[in-house]
């Protein structure tokens, strides 16, 4: 019976990144303790980490904690499209576009959103960043991408 | 005077006029953006850093260092006004803060914090001016293995301080050390765990990590519980406090000043350590310590006068040996390390302009703080009334623009997004995102001190306990991680977080 699921998901989490530092660690050599080679340090600390993750999964069966709660996808989904969507746009289509949607996309995130105060933030957003960090600190992004001919 | 000679140097290097301007955009901005819900002074500075990288160096750091002392303090001032703290170290000013603001007293509370700050500023100052150089000698003497083990040390010291669970504390630690180390491996040339992706090379970037995991991930948690922040004030009339207040407070201001200093010189402590103990030691030394949490200004001027200390002399470990004791050390010492400043012991001797231009520059930072803050009250108040769901789609602009302009590259966008969600997660499973992320820029040091140590020891391991400076350190990480076991103290670390989470 699991108690804590809080415990259960951290230790797989543990076990799952500590496997792949093991795992993919094969490929690099090992070296000897007087002459390390890329894989001694990351293989300690992969096999310290699934030491880690096992306790906690075992410690998820014997201790009772809180329940994790519910957990939001809308918000992870809607923040993290909205920077992936950036992060594609920004070189391509330019900031002019890429700015506004990452903060309509955003902007969904909350329950209180309203179309007539977003589209102003994304406005005044978008003019003040161009005018700063474009202008100002030439940080090399288009305002219009190649994809609109800039 | 050796002393005042090198504080010479430091006014010389940093109180140019143009300094002093970018010491005051960066406490205005700091402050600006430290106030706001949700910010507290990692995410602040890891969004203002790109911004310092068209500057020369000292100004760069003088700017850093104002964002720093204005974004905790406007952490503060969230605390007092809104019952909001922006960062672990200012939880326990809500406590007594808030109750004085409800009483109407919120200027009187805004004022003890800024003076109490100012005076602590001051001091910690002189302790680093003091303390510095003797430090710096003696770890010239150190060789691999005392670093690797002062570094266990800052470490362990950072999961005893860690929120929660002391083996997620742990797990995050080596998590983030494993993360550390992605990207060429500088002894081999190998490349580790990139996966072919080219500009995974040089690693990850801390900014990266750190804007993900505390600037998104805060963000998404803050959305799931949107609630109604209400300010309960209108107008703050009569900032300065009264002659009781003053002779309240002074005594009070002496002690977080004596006990923040001398905690945040341990690694991995950095200020919020000192803040509990302060406020935790005045409410027993206090004659008026019945009135503590109903709007006692010793309350306020005793944890906010340790924090401020703390978050100085943290700087010590930082600035003599080169090793980050807290995330926002560790910003700084990624920002030098970008301005081709490696920190260490030879910083000292070596670039003394740059050196005490630090140190005089974060007391320039603390006398702006106080000359801009308490005026300024109206514009902060104003700030904070921002609804957030107006906020957060702009602090995803500058975050996504500023991971972009570190390396000009769209990559860092998507793995600050990850991150973003990963941190997300981890707070939801009750993992603390602050021990990983000191422990990712660690990572690569340790290894790196590891292999020095093993191949000077031609590959005995028993060479850390052999050496005296070495063993002390180590034997003092394993005390601190003992100390957690202990029932008395497991119950104090207990009691400190849950009311910081409540």
């Amino acid at each position: 019976m699991i108690r804590s699921d809080k415990d259960l998901w951290a230790g797989l989490i543990y076990v799952f990144f500590g496997s792949i530092a093991i795992i993919v660690g094969r490929d690099y050599p090992m070296g000897t303790a007087f002459k390390m080679g890329p894989a001694y340090f990351p293989n300690i600390l992969g096999a310290l980490l699934m030491f880690i993750g096992v306790i906690s999964v075992v410690r998820s069966f014997v201790l009772p904690a809180a329940p994790i709660g519910a957990f939001s996808l809308g918000g992870v989904a809607l923040v993290s499209v909205s920077i992936f969507v950036f992060g594609f746009l920004v070189r391509r289509a330019g900031l002019a576009i890429a700015l506004p949607l990452l903060v309509v996309i955003s902007a969904h995130g909350s329950a209180k959103f309203r179309w007539g105060p977003t589209l102003a933030i994304a406005v005044g957003l978008t003019v003040f960043c161009t005018l700063v960090f474009v202008k100002g600190l030439g940080i090399p992004l288009p305002v219009l991408g190649p994809w609109f001919g800039g | 005077m050796d002393l005042m000679n090198n504080l010479l140097i430091g006014f010389q290097a940093s109180a140019s006029p143009a300094n002093l301007l970018y010491c005051f955009i960066g406490v205005f901005l700091g402050t600006a953006i430290g106030v706001l819900p949700g910010l507290g002074p990692t995410a602040t500075i890891a969004m203002l850093l790109p911004v310092t990288f068209v500057l020369p160096p000292v100004s760069a750091l003088i700017m850093l260092a104002g964002i720093y002392y204005g974004s905790q303090y406007g952490g503060s001032t969230t605390s007092i006004l809104v019952n909001l703290p922006g960062e672990a170290a200012s939880v326990v000013t809500t406590l007594d803060g808030y109750q004085m603001a409800r009483q109407g007293r919120a200027g009187a509370a805004l004022a003890a914090s800024a003076i109490g700050s100012f005076f602590a500023g001051t001091v910690a100052t002189f302790l680093i001016a003091a303390f510095g150089p003797p430090l710096a000698n003696m770890a010239l003497k150190f060789g691999p293995a005392e670093y690797f083990s002062l570094m266990i040390l800052g470490l362990a010291a950072s999961i005893v301080l860690a929120q929660g669970s002391l083996l997620h504390a742990i797990g995050m630690v080596v998590l983030g050390l494993l993360l550390g180390l992605i990207g060429t491996d500088v002894t081999s040339g190998v490349q580790r765990y990139t996966f072919g992706i080219f500009e995974l090379a040089d690693g990850i970037g801390f900014v990266t990590v750190a804007m993900g995991m505390f600037g998104l991930g805060e963000i998404i948690r803050n959305l799931e519980n949107e609630e109604e922040r209400s300010l309960i004030i209108s107008k703050i009339t009569s900032l300065w406090p009264t002659r009781e207040d003053w002779q309240r407070m002074i005594p009070s201001i002496l002690r977080g000043t004596a006990v923040g200093s001398m905690l945040g010189i341990l690694p991995g402590s950095g200020s919020i350590l000192g803040s509990f103990a302060a406020y935790s030691i005045e409410k027993k030394v206090s004659k008026n310590g019945h009135l503590f949490g109903k709007g006692a200004i010793e309350g306020v001027a005793a944890p906010e006068s340790a924090n401020n200390a703390g978050a100085q002399t943290s700087f010590i470990p930082m600035l003599t040996l080169g090793i980050p004791s807290n995330p926002v050390s560790a910003l700084m010492v990624g920002a030098m390390i970008i301005h081709g400043i490696q920190p260490g012991p030879s910083v000292i001797t070596e670039q003394p302009a740059l050196f005490w231009g630090i140190v005089v520059s974060m007391w320039i930072g603390n006398l702006m703080l106080i000359l801009l803050n308490l005026p300024l009250i109206g514009i902060w108040v104003r700030m904070i009334m921002i609804p957030y769901q107006y906020l957060y789609p702009g602090i995803l602009v500058f975050c996504g623009i500023g991971v972009f302009s570190l390396k000009n590259a769209e990559f860092d966008i998507y793995l600050m997004g990850l991150f973003g969600i990963l941190g997300y997660i981890f707070a939801k499973l009750g993992c603390e995102a602050a021990p990983m992320l000191l422990a990712f820029i660690l990572g690569p040091l340790m290894e790196e001190y590891l292999r020095r140590a093993m191949l000077l020891s031609r590959g005995n391991p028993w060479v850390f306990v052999q050496r005296p400076i070495s063993a002390t350190l180590l034997a003092l990480a394993v005390l601190a991680l003992c100390s957690v076991l202990l029932p008395s103290f497991s119950k104090t670390r207990r009691e400190a977080f849950a009311e910081s989470s409540a």
